[in-house]
This record gives structure tokens, sequence and C-alpha cells, in this order.
């Protein structure tokens, strides 16, 4: 048991948190938000020269092996510069959805591809008015002589306007919430039938909903088995979750520092506001999140590459609900402290707390996920008997009274 | 980063297990599963079995009879204790005198006291609080003049745990009138038996007998028994203070209590169902294990970080809070698992084995539990103190 980072894990953090300080400060990010392209073509170059686009593949596809440890450090070090690159959904989701059901073929085109920064992706799955249900696919895919033919809505799809390729998936068989029954296709976003309407969502990244209409793909769009694509979606977002709770975490942790030197500045009575014990117990309150969110981002990104689907399940949702309720309530106290400060637009304190907000709606927000996680206890194996009958036991309490 | 237990140390764990399955007696165990007050018997026994084995004491040195195991293996010691049910062992003289008597006692203070303390001869109280000296423990009133050879000592402690069964207390006294408050206090070892000390037993809310009140009337105790320097006292207690950090979580018992909480949601039954399948009863049990999860991580990052001799952060205030809020949480929910059979109240009559014997594992002590475990946000610094303390000392406000 150990919780150290290898020298190459705080090499790239230290470079990463560099690169940000310097070149992605919040005026840049602020003025790239705005602008038609939404994120920066030279921050994605820079990622790439980082390696960090190429992290979780194999060595034999051009990648680096990397663990979702890697990915952890990554997105700790990205978050507290709050950058407008479709990481997430390029490297993250379809990446490890590529990586982990993908074909040799699949693998060989797309992964060197995304790893070099010529690619972008994004994952169109979640559907119209099904929240966060995974299995809930109403897309359908026909097959038709050697091709196939998409048709459906996709909701929100992270960054689907900036994507040269989506990952859709779509249902080739069974009912619209069967388990199986559910496909992936890889879709040029400019591909005929295809419509996008490209969204700012309120942290200030994009979305979009996408429209599909007799899309026509050949049957080599097809990424993984027919009808068997429902646990590798499930994973693919388990390490969108795992890297979301470490974004968090690394916005948290410079959202804390940012209130502490407000409590230590910030003048009122004559004194800094730090002075007093009601400012002084929230903050150490919202320290004491921090810490506890910490360990379940651990938890998190250590069990995401478990290959045991419960085990990881456990983790990932306990993970997202604690990190969900952790750090609202930092989020929501960082900006109680900083007073009318806090409710500006001129502060960046307000754009983390956005964009804590955002990750905790993404992909089952904390009630979603305690609740599936409460659910586990039920299959829980039940205890050796108890030692004294439950009759007896009440026998005697009656007795009692 | 590997949140794994090593094969070493997984087979440290089976060794462990194994020990105590075959060591703890069976009515003591059923006494802990019970809930049912141990009594000094049960205590020491099993302070016994530990010394016997040379397991009593692994924060201590080696050479003094610790058992130099590592913070992992300490850990998991602590682990297994709670899961099995093992009686605690008693800090006040293993994990609070003795690393002050280590540290800055006098080589015949060492030679006479260790090896007691070790052995469970000498049974050990804790004489900080007052009366007017709670987290304000600085302002303390007793009262030690010197008198040639000897102190006398006048005043009154209070919330002295087990005084009943002490032979000994090591107190903080008023030795001078001097400067800063924390500047004139001294830190004394007083064998409980010295004319003039009389312990009168506190009732707690749970009905039990497990504080005390300790009053002091020209109590003679020799020069000899001061630890360290006159009016350095308060140096001595802080080192105390800030020495155990690896139990304070509970997370060991925690694990047990959440256990044991599971069970009683399966056999409770609510609307004809097991009451684990009434939602809102297990969101909440949900929640609690969450944090219990949380807690666990943090508490071996601060475990490792000890390993490899960092200096010690706040941690230690942050495992106090969090350990003592899901203590409590796990003791109300067990007691609203039971609904009204949480009512029914023998006070005293449950601290008879006999009557114990009777109950369920569970039975008629869950709501005496919930009560009696509201102590933990109060004691070894309220969990208020443990915020003022993360303010000053790691935000610097």
């Amino acid at each position: 048991m150990n919780f150290n980072f290898t020298e190459e894990q705080t090499a790239l953090q230290d470079s990463l948190k560099r690169y940000i300080a310097k070149d992605y400060g919040f005026d840049k990010r602020r003025a790239l938000a705005r602008s038609p392209e939404g994120c920066s073509a030279e921050a994605w170059r820079q990622y790439a020269e980082f390696g960090v686009l190429a992290l979780p593949f194999p060595e034999e596809f051009g990648g680096l092996n990397g663990t979702a440890v890697d990915t952890m450090v990554v997105m700790e070090a990205l978050g507290p510069g709050l950058v407008l690159e479709p990481y997430l959904a390029t490297v993250v989701l379809c990446g490890h959805l590529i990586r982990d059901a993908g074909g040799k073929a699949h693998k060989e085109i797309l992964l060197p591809a995304i790893s070099g920064g010529e690619l972008r992706m994004a994952l169109a799955h979640y559907e119209p008015n099904t929240r966060y249900e995974l299995n809930h696919i109403a897309t359908k895919a026909k097959a038709d002589g050697k091709s196939w033919v998409l048709d459906g809505a996709k909701a929100v799809v992270l960054h689907g306007g900036m994507a040269d390729k989506l990952i859709v998936s779509a249902r080739s068989s069974g009912k619209e919430r069967d388990d199986s029954g559910i496909s992936l296709f890889v879709v040029d976003r400019k591909a005929s039938g295809v419509s996008v309407c490209d969204y700012p969502t309120q942290d200030g990244n994009r979305a979009a909903d996408v429209t599909l209409k007799g899309v026509r793909v050949d049957a080599d769009a097809l990424l993984g088995a027919k009808d068997q694509a429902l646990p590798a979606i499930e994973r693919a977002l388990d390490y969108g979750i795992a890297a979301l709770c470490a974004e968090a975490l690394g916005i948290v942790t410079v959202l804390n520092a940012a209130t502490l030197e407000y409590l230590k500045t910030r003048k009122q009575f004559g004194q800094a506001i730090g002075k007093f014990q009601a400012l002084q117990h929230r903050m150490a309150e919202m320290i004491i999140a921090a810490e506890q969110g910490r360990s379940m981002m651990y938890l998190a990104a250590v069990k995401a590459d478990s290959a045991d689907a419960a085990n990881r399940r456990r983790a990932i949702s306990m993970a997202k609900a604690y990190i969900g309720q952790a750090t609202r309530f930092i989020g929501q106290q960082a900006i109680q402290l900083h007073g009318g400060m806090g409710v500006t637009d001129e502060l960046i304190v307000g754009h983390w707390f956005k964009r804590l907000t955002v990750i905790n709606a993404l992909f089952g927000d904390a009630d979603h996920h305690l609740g599936k996680f409460s659910d586990m206890l039920l299959s829980e194996s039940a205890q050796a008997a108890p030692k004294a009958a439950h009759t007896e036991a009440k026998r005697v309490r009656q007795g009692a009274t | 980063m590997d949140l794994n237990f090593s094969a070493d140390e997984q087979a440290f764990r089976r060794e462990v297990r194994d020990f105590i399955d075959a060591s703890l007696p069976a009515s003591i165990r059923d006494k802990v599963r019970n809930g049912v007050r141990l009594d000094r018997d049960d205590l020491l026994a099993w302070h016994k079995i530990l010394y016997k084995k040379g397991w009593i004491a692994p924060e201590w040195p080696k050479e003094y009879g610790g058992t130099g195991w590592n913070a992992v293996q300490r850990h998991i010691f602590d682990e297994e204790c709670g899961d099995a049910g093992t009686p605690i062992t008693i800090p006040f003289g293993l994990r609070m005198v003795a690393p002050v008597i280590m540290e800055f006692g006098s080589p015949e203070q060492k030679n006479f006291f260790l090896p007691k303390i070790l052995s469970g001869e000498h049974w050990w109280c804790q004489g900080y609080s007052e009366p007017g000296a709670g987290s304000d423990l600085a302002s303390l009133k007793t009262r030690a003049e010197r008198q040639g050879d000897h102190y006398i000592v006048n005043g009154q402690k209070t919330w002295t745990t087990l005084a009943q069964y002490a032979d000994w207390i090591f107190c903080l006294v008023r030795t001078g009138t001097e400067g800063r408050q924390q500047e004139s206090i001294s830190f004394l070892l007083i064998d409980m038996k010295t004319p003039g000390i009389t312990v009168r037993p506190i009732i707690m809310i749970d009905g039990g007998h497990e504080i005390n009140e300790v009053w002091f009337e020209n109590v003679k105790v020799p020069a000899d028994n001061r630890v360290g320097e006159e009016n350095k006292g308060w140096t001595y207690a802080k080192y105390l203070l800030g020495h155990e950090r690896t139990g304070i979580a509970g997370v060991g018992r925690s694990k047990a209590a959440l256990k044991r909480l599971k069970n009683i949601a399966r056999r409770e039954s609510a609307d004809g169902r097991p009451l684990i399948e009434d939602q809102r009863f297990r969101d909440k049990i949900a929640q609690v294990e969450m944090e219990l999860q949380a807690l666990e991580i943090t508490n071996l990052r601060v475990i490792s970080a000890e390993q490899e001799h960092r200096a010690p952060g706040p941690e230690a205030s942050i495992l106090k809070i969090k350990g003592s809020e899901i203590q409590q949480t796990l003791s109300e929910l067990a007691m609203q698992a039971m609904g009204h059979y949480a009512l029914p109240y023998r006070g005293e009559a449950a601290d008879d084995p006999e009557a114990a014997a009777l109950a369920s594992e569970y039975g008629g002590k869950s709501a005496a539990h919930y009560f009696n475990l509201r102590k933990t946000t109060i004691y070894g610094g309220s969990n208020e103190i443990q915020k003022n303390i993360i303010s000053r000392m790691i935000l610097g406000l």
C-alpha cells in the first residue's frame, strides 16, 4: 500500500501545472470560451506534445500504456485551468471505448490519430428523456445489405460540435430498455444525415444535440461486438467518472486556497474576516471535505482499472456520490465566503463553482450514484446467522418492558 | 499508488486473526458484541492475554516491550480487533502516560512504571479536565505546593474515565503563578492509594458508571514523581495529545459497527419486508458507509505518511472529527433500526452478564449506546476545538 506518485507522474503533473499557469490564464480562457472554435488548437497540440493524448493507449498503437491513476494525475492538473479542449470526450471516453471494445482495425486507425492530436472525438450515447439510464437507447441501427442505417436523437453530447468523429450507440436489437442489443458505430460528424446543434454549457464548455436521420455507415463502422456494447459503455463512463472526480479535486484544491487567501486579506470590523470563528470553522469543514474527497478520488482511480465490474462500480458510484456532495458543499461555501465578489463574473471563483456544478450533473449526480451504491447493499451476502433467534430476542425485550 | 495490502501484510492479518480467534474468551467476545459494559476483570484479562503474546503495546519502541510493527501492521491489528470484537485496551497507561515517561521521564520512572504498565499491574487514569477547565484546559486550578521533597496537592479533577479501577493517575497541576498560565503547570504521577484522594462516580446519560470526579485534599506526592521539569508540564501534555494518531479514527470498530447495523437491518422487518429493503433507511446506511470508506483511506494516507516519517499534518484532527461523527451516526441508525424495541430500558440490569446472555446481540442496548456515544464529539478535544486547531495550525487563520 502506498499513496506515492511515480517520478514520471510527478513530472507530468508539474509540467501541466506550469503550462496552465503560464499559457492558459483565466483571461485567455475566457476569450477562448467566447471564440467560435470554443477551445484552443494550440493547447491541443501542446497536450499531444506532453503525451497526454496517448496516455491510456497500448504501446503497439503508439500509446503510453497509462493507468487510470495516470489519467487522474492529468485531470487533477488540468482542473484548475478550466480547460476547454475535448480531453474527456476524446481521450477518456472515446479513447477507452476504442481501446477496450474496438477491434484491431479501429485501434490502428483511431488511436494513433488521437495520440497525434489529429482526431477529436465525442461519445453520443445519452438520449432525450432518459436521464442517467445507460440502457435506455431508442436510436435505431438497421442492417441494410453491407451497411447500417442509423436513426435517432442524442442529447447533450459533450464537445459533439467540435468532434471530427462521433461514437454513436444505437439499438441493433431488442426493446428500448434492454441491456443487450446496443451496438456502437463510428460516424463522421459531417456524414450525410447527421445534424449537430452546438451550444455552450453553463461552464463555458460546448455540447451538442445530435440528430441522426437515415445515416448510412459501412459495416466496418461497427465498433466492437454487435449487440454487446453496454458493458463497454459502462466501463468507459466509469473511466470518465474517475477522471471527473480528479478534475473536481483539482478545482476544489485551488478553490479552497483562494477562499483561504480571501479570508486572510478581506477586512471587516477592522480585522481580517478569517479572525471570525464562524468563518474559521466553515473553512475547516471545507478542508476536511476536500481531504475526504481526495481519498475517494484515489479509490475511484485505483478501481477504475479493475476488471471486476461489481467491485469497480461500487467504488465509482461511492466516489461520484461522495465527491458530488463534498464539492457542492465546498463550492457553495467558497461563494458564500467571498461575499458579493463570489457572485460576480469577474472572479474565477464563480467559474470554478460552475464547472463543479456541471461535473456533479455529468454521468449521474450524487443522488443517482448514492442510490446505485445503496442498491448494491441489497445484494451483499447476509452475514453469518445471528447468535440468538430473533423471536427469542423479542421475547426478552418484551419481558423487559 | 496502490491501495492493496501486500502479501506479507495479508499474511500478518491472518496471523492476527488466528491469534484472536484462538485467544479471545467467548464470554468477553459475547459481551462486546452484545454491547454489555466490560468490568475490570474482563479488560485486564484481555490485557494479560495480549501481554503474554507480546502484543499489548504495538505503539511502543521495541526496547520497552513494543512489537516493532510498522504503522500499517498496527492499523491491521486495530482493524482485526475491531472486527473480532475484542475489548479495547485502556489507553491511559499504554498510549498516554507511557510515551510521556519514555520521552521526558527519569531513568527511575522508566524502570519503575513502564514494565508495570505493560503487564497490567498498574491501571492508569487521566487527571486533566476540571470543573472550570474543559476545552480551556490551561486554566486548570488544582494546586501543587512544594514542601521539601514533596508536593501537597489540592483540587478537583473530573470526567476521569474508569478512575474507580485506577492504581495511578497522571495529573496536570499548577505549580506557579508567574507568566502565561501555560508556563506554571507541572506533570505529576500520583498513587491513587495516597491518603486524601476521593473518587466519586458520575453516572452517565446511559445510566452507566464510566467516569468520575477525583478530589485531592492535602495529598502528599513525592517530588520524584514529577515528570521532567517543574512548570514545563504543558509541553508534555501537548506531546501526549499529539502522540497517538493511528487509532484515533476508530475505523476498525466502525467497520464492525456497520456490519452489525446491516445485520440488524436485514433481520428487522418493515411493511413485511426486511428493513434494508426500505430505500429511505438503506440510503442512510449507504451514506454512512461512504463516509467510512473515505475515512478509511484518509486514515491509511496518514498511516503511510507516518510510515515514511513525513511531518505530521492536521490529519489527526480530521480523523477525530470524522471518526466521531461516524460512530455517532452508526449508533443512531442502529437505534432507529430497532424501532420501538429500542425503548425498553433496564439501566444497570443491562450491565448484568446474566441478563445480557438472554438478550440478542443488539437487543436493549442500542439506545443506551446511542446516548453514550454522544461523548465522542466532546471528549479528546471537542470537535469544535479540533476545528480551531485546523484553523490555527493548518490554515494559519
